[in-house]
């Protein structure tokens, strides 16, 4: 018998397969593992970790349970199972024209009327992930560069630019006018990816911010927009959370802007929207584009075929988001109880000493331990972040994993819990505060 | 003219005649600019509506190079490179055909002129089975009940991307049934993904760059260009089969195609199969499976096993899987990952469930990441997780689905025989690999496509032209057959018959 000799054994993987782009090495990931391996439970494991680094909503499920029971027929197709075969068989990427049609509605709803949406216009994805992703494919070839605001959400990271390869170039903003995004920075952020030699696509922004808790200013989506007309790129507006702002009348969306506008300028702006914030449906999957570009709804309608919305899951919701006395009732219940929330771990937060940007939407608040910090750095952050996570036993997302430029800032989750666990939290929060005061005061 | 002539006078001395020219040029020009720029929006209150749903191929794709080209000069937003590609790949007659069955569709009796659908491989002949089990078991199986609570925590929530642990469980349990019992499958090595088609693109991110390629067998499926091809970058290079030994697969072609490849400086990283093959419906053998476990270790490159048909069996052959064989032999498993789904075996294709089950710990950790951009929704993780797990049920929906299966494609063979239409030997699938060389004008891809175009347009029934598939020989076309009742086959033959009544040879028929 010949003797084998041995070859490399190990067949080789793709760079995307090795590569680290995915982020899940980062802070931001490894909190979650502290969690996953120690979960807090308002009864069986009162010592454990509290979630606070996951923007779900879980403040208003029972709302949607209500309308479940009283509505047995969208989960079932009804007696006989009327319609089955007909859902069953449906992969068209077009998507359910009724559910289209729902989406559609809810959206102008969540705008108070203020903007209208096209059904033909809106793409369907699995979830806002797989929406942003599609999007970067079609508006950027690899080795080109999306502007992205800073602070942003960390799974950009990965959305963006993992199979992509396109590149995120920063467009810096900072606490001294919190946060907001000026025509000097994206105009800095746009000669940065040049002198790098990468070619600007497109600017993608977050409104309500992703992790600031705050929407942006109708003078500040106009002066983005004149950038974006100016430099001839796209703009990518991520609305997931636009259902969540405290008040109605504080959130403007670009699909406004552009009205005001008469949609001049709008073939280069791109909506992205979920369920997985606003009606708390993670797990559902259900994410749309809604774009006013031809070309890019068609070619982001083929290319959603990698990503399609289980066809019951559409049936299911286009029944629930048509009826208009449900999702009036919903949106109206649910700010109101996110703004409960907020005022909550606000108030909490500040008899602790500790301030928060000042926040108006969202499932979190943008708290500032920077007089915490044993030194203003990245690792001084995260030297804070680890105490918190081990000794506090909370996971709360740290700014440096948001690509925030100034350190100390956090990101908290206040949705995610019941209010039970809400106050738990803040307790821990309140000691540790007292700790450290009586520990810089024997020193 | 009437203003440069003036001018010419106003603008004496040498360069009059020039200036003159230039001058009432260049106020043209501004003026049309200050025009263009000043124009008064038409108010809209609406914004505008995109054209229709869906546009001449080749008007798109010029419309896409016409912005790239004015991108600058007009100020139309440009779109990548990747998305124009896109654009290019619709204008296979498989896309073509599917559109124009789908926009008259044929019904027996609200619209018995409409286009016959044979083009897309659904199976309809079990619904009724499905339905059934539907009514007596669905109730609240979706929101789940908790203590007698209605519970919609559970599915509402962040779930695992790549899928619950519950329905990997009824996944791996159900792919053993399905494929004979041979080979048990590890719930842990199960990914779920929105459908097969993005089972088969997180494959080939996981396993090759772009640039690289995969071998692939002709004649093929043809989303396998869109799956492998559009965003990945990934080349397939096609390895023929010939009707001479039934479009089977051999070595020395796999080998051949390697070598050339690898001539032309592009690196081969994997084979992809459909095992049952689509759109042929043949098996490959325990052997054929060893030999290229065998070429592939030699080569050290993957193998991708699609077997999404393997509970579609009418034949008297056993389905084989990958696994089966790897079980048994010393190879490498590390190479080897299997695509499965429920689209077609269970006929769900609109539920979007995809497998990627992989024996290698390294595709399985990037592929389980990259779900989030493909995940199963989670009330269908539920209805599934019950379904698959009624052990009953699928032993009946089994044995059923293949009688049913057995029986149509007898009928419909025997049919197409009656034309004069020959069939290649064929053990599953939803569909029969026909033989219409002898009614094509000329034996060429031109020839071929002229009878799909004269049966679309003539005969009113879409099938998929093998040039579609890539397969080198021409005048071989895919019918899907289960999406017929029995009554319906005796039309498709009159319409074939007509449509080509002509051709002498049917005329000849024995």
């Amino acid at each position: 018998m010949a003797i084998e000799i041995e070859k490399p054994s190990s067949v080789r993987l793709s760079k995307v397969a090795i590569s680290k782009t995915h982020g899940e090495d980062s802070p931001y990931f490894a909190g979650w593992k502290a969690y996953d391996e120690n979960p807090y439970d308002e009864i069986h494991n009162q010592s454990g970790v509290i979630q606070m680094g996951l923007a779900e909503n879980q403040v208003s499920f029972d709302l949607l349970e209500k309308y479940l029971e009283e509505h047995h027929e969208v989960s079932s197709w009804g007696k006989g199972a009327p319609g089955f075969r007909e859902n069953a068989l449906f992969q068209d990427y077009h998507g359910l024209k009724s559910f289209r049609q729902a989406m559609a509605n809810f959206m102008e709803q969540i705008r108070g009327g203020k903007a209208k949406f096209d059904p033909d216009r809106i793409v369907l994805t699995a979830g806002a992930t797989a929406a942003n992703e599609l999007l970067t494919f079609i508006l950027a070839d690899p080795g080109d560069a999306l502007l992205v605001p800073t602070p942003y959400y960390p799974g950009f990271d990965r959305d963006l630019r993992w199979r992509t390869g396109v590149k995120i170039v920063p467009i810096h903003c900072n606490s001294s006018n919190n946060f907001q995004i000026t025509p000097e920075a994206l105009e800095a952020a746009y000669q940065s990816a040049e002198s790098m030699d990468l070619k600007v696509r497109g600017v993608l922004i977050t409104n309500p911010s992703n992790p600031l808790g705050s929407t942006i200013q109708s003078s500040v989506l106009n002066d983005i927009l004149d950038f974006a007309v100016h430099k001839n790129i796209h703009l990518v507006s991520d609305e997931i959370y636009s259902g969540s702002t405290f008040s109605p009348s504080e959130f403007v969306s670009i699909a406004e802007i552009l009205r005001n506008r008469n949609y001049k300028d709008a073939e280069r702006v791109h909506i992205v929207y979920s369920l997985s914030k606003d009606l708390g449906l993670p797990g559902f999957r259900v994410g749309t584009i809604y774009s006013y570009n031809d070309d890019v709804v068609t070619t982001a309608r083929r290319m959603s075929s990698f990503t399609l919305i289980s066809s019951q899951t559409q049936h299911l919701l286009a029944c629930m988001l048509s009826n208009h006395e449900f999702t009036q009732n919903y949106i109206k219940t649910n700010r109101e109880r996110l703004n409960k929330r907020y005022d909550m771990i606000i108030q909490g937060l500040k008899k602790a000493g500790i301030e928060c940007l000042k926040g108006n939407a969202g499932l979190f608040c943008w708290m500032n331990l920077s007089p915490l910090l044993n030194e203003p750095t990245r690792q001084g952050e995260l030297e804070l972040w680890n105490i918190i996570l081990n000794q506090v036993k909370l996971n709360i997302s740290p700014g440096s994993s948001c690509h925030c430029s100034e350190p100390g800032w956090f990101r908290v989750c206040f949705a995610n819990m019941s209010e039970q666990t809400l106050r738990v939290a803040l307790q821990r929060i309140h000691k540790f505060m007292e700790q450290r005061k009586v520990c810089s005061v024997n020193q | 003219m009437r203003l440069i002539v003036p001018l010419q006078g106003v603008v004496q001395g040498r360069g009059g005649l020039i200036l003159g020219s230039l001058i009432p040029c260049a106020l043209f020009y501004f003026l049309q600019l200050y025009l263009k720029r000043h124009r008064s929006p038409k108010p809209q209150s609406n914004p505008p509506s995109p054209t229709t749903s869906s546009p001449k191929l080749a008007e798109m794709t010029r419309t896409s190079s016409r912005s790239n080209l004015f991108s600058r000069s007009i100020g139309q937003v440009r779109i990548s490179s990747r998305a124009i590609s896109i654009a290019k790949l619709n204008e296979s007659p498989y896309y073509i055909g599917l559109d124009k069955a789908s926009e008259d569709p044929y019904d027996r009796l609200s619209n018995p002129d409409g286009v016959i659908q044979l083009g897309l491989s659904e199976n309809r002949l079990c619904f009724d089975l499905i339905e059934k089990w539907m009514s007596e078991n669905l109730g609240h199986s979706i929101t789940g009940r908790d203590n007698g609570e209605l519970n919609i925590n559970g599915i509402a929530t962040y779930q695992p991307f790549d899928g619950t642990m519950e329905l990997k469980l009824a996944m791996a349990g159900f792919m053993s049934h399905i494929m004979g019992g041979a080979v048990t499958f590890e719930p842990s090595q199960v990914v779920l993904t929105a459908g097969a088609t993005p089972a088969i693109e997180t494959l080939c991110f996981c396993l090759a760059d772009q640039g690289n390629a995969f071998l692939v067998p002709t004649p093929y499926y043809p989303g396998f260009d869109r799956d492998v091809k559009f965003r990945t970058g990934v080349e397939l290079i096609p390895v023929h089969c010939r009707s001479t030994d039934n479009f089977a697969l051999s070595i020395t072609a796999l080998d051949q195609a390697f070598n050339q490849t690898r001539k032309h400086g592009t690196k081969i990283r994997g084979i992809l199969l459909s095992n049952p093959a689509n759109p042929v419906g043949n098996l490959l053998s325990w052997e054929m499976l060893y030999a290229i476990l065998d070429f592939a270790r030699e080569k050290n490159i993957h193998v991708i096993s699609d077997e999404i048909f393997a509970g579609s069996m009418y034949g008297n052959e056993e389905f084989v899987s990958m696994a089966e064989v790897l079980d048994s032999e010393g190879f490498d498993k590390n190479r080897v990952h299997i695509v499965y789904g429920l689209s077609k075996d269970l006929s769900l294709p609109g539920f979007r469930v995809g497998v990627i089950y992989s024996f290698n710990e390294n595709v399985l950790a990037a592929a389980r990441k990259l779900t989030r951009f493909s995940s199963v929704s989670a009330p269908t993780q539920r209805l599934l997780v019950s379904m698959l797990s009624d052990a009953r049920f699928i032993k009946e929906y089994i044995k059923t689905n293949k009688r049913r299966l057995q029986n149509m494609h007898a009928l419909f063979v025997a049919g197409l025989k009656g034309l004069n239409i020959r069939c290649a030997d064929s053990s599953a699938g939803l569909y029969c690999w026909a033989d219409m060389s002898k009614l094509i004008s000329s034996y060429s891809e031109k020839g071929e496509l002229e009878l799909w175009d004269k049966l679309l347009n003539v005969g009113k029934i879409n099938v998929t032209p093998g040039s579609a598939c890539h397969c080198i020989e021409p005048g071989w076309f895919r019918c899907c057959f289960t999406t017929l009742a029995e009554e319906d086959i005796p039309v498709v033959l009159e319409r074939i018959r007509k449509a080509v009544e002509n051709t002498t040879d049917l005329l000849n028929s024995s």
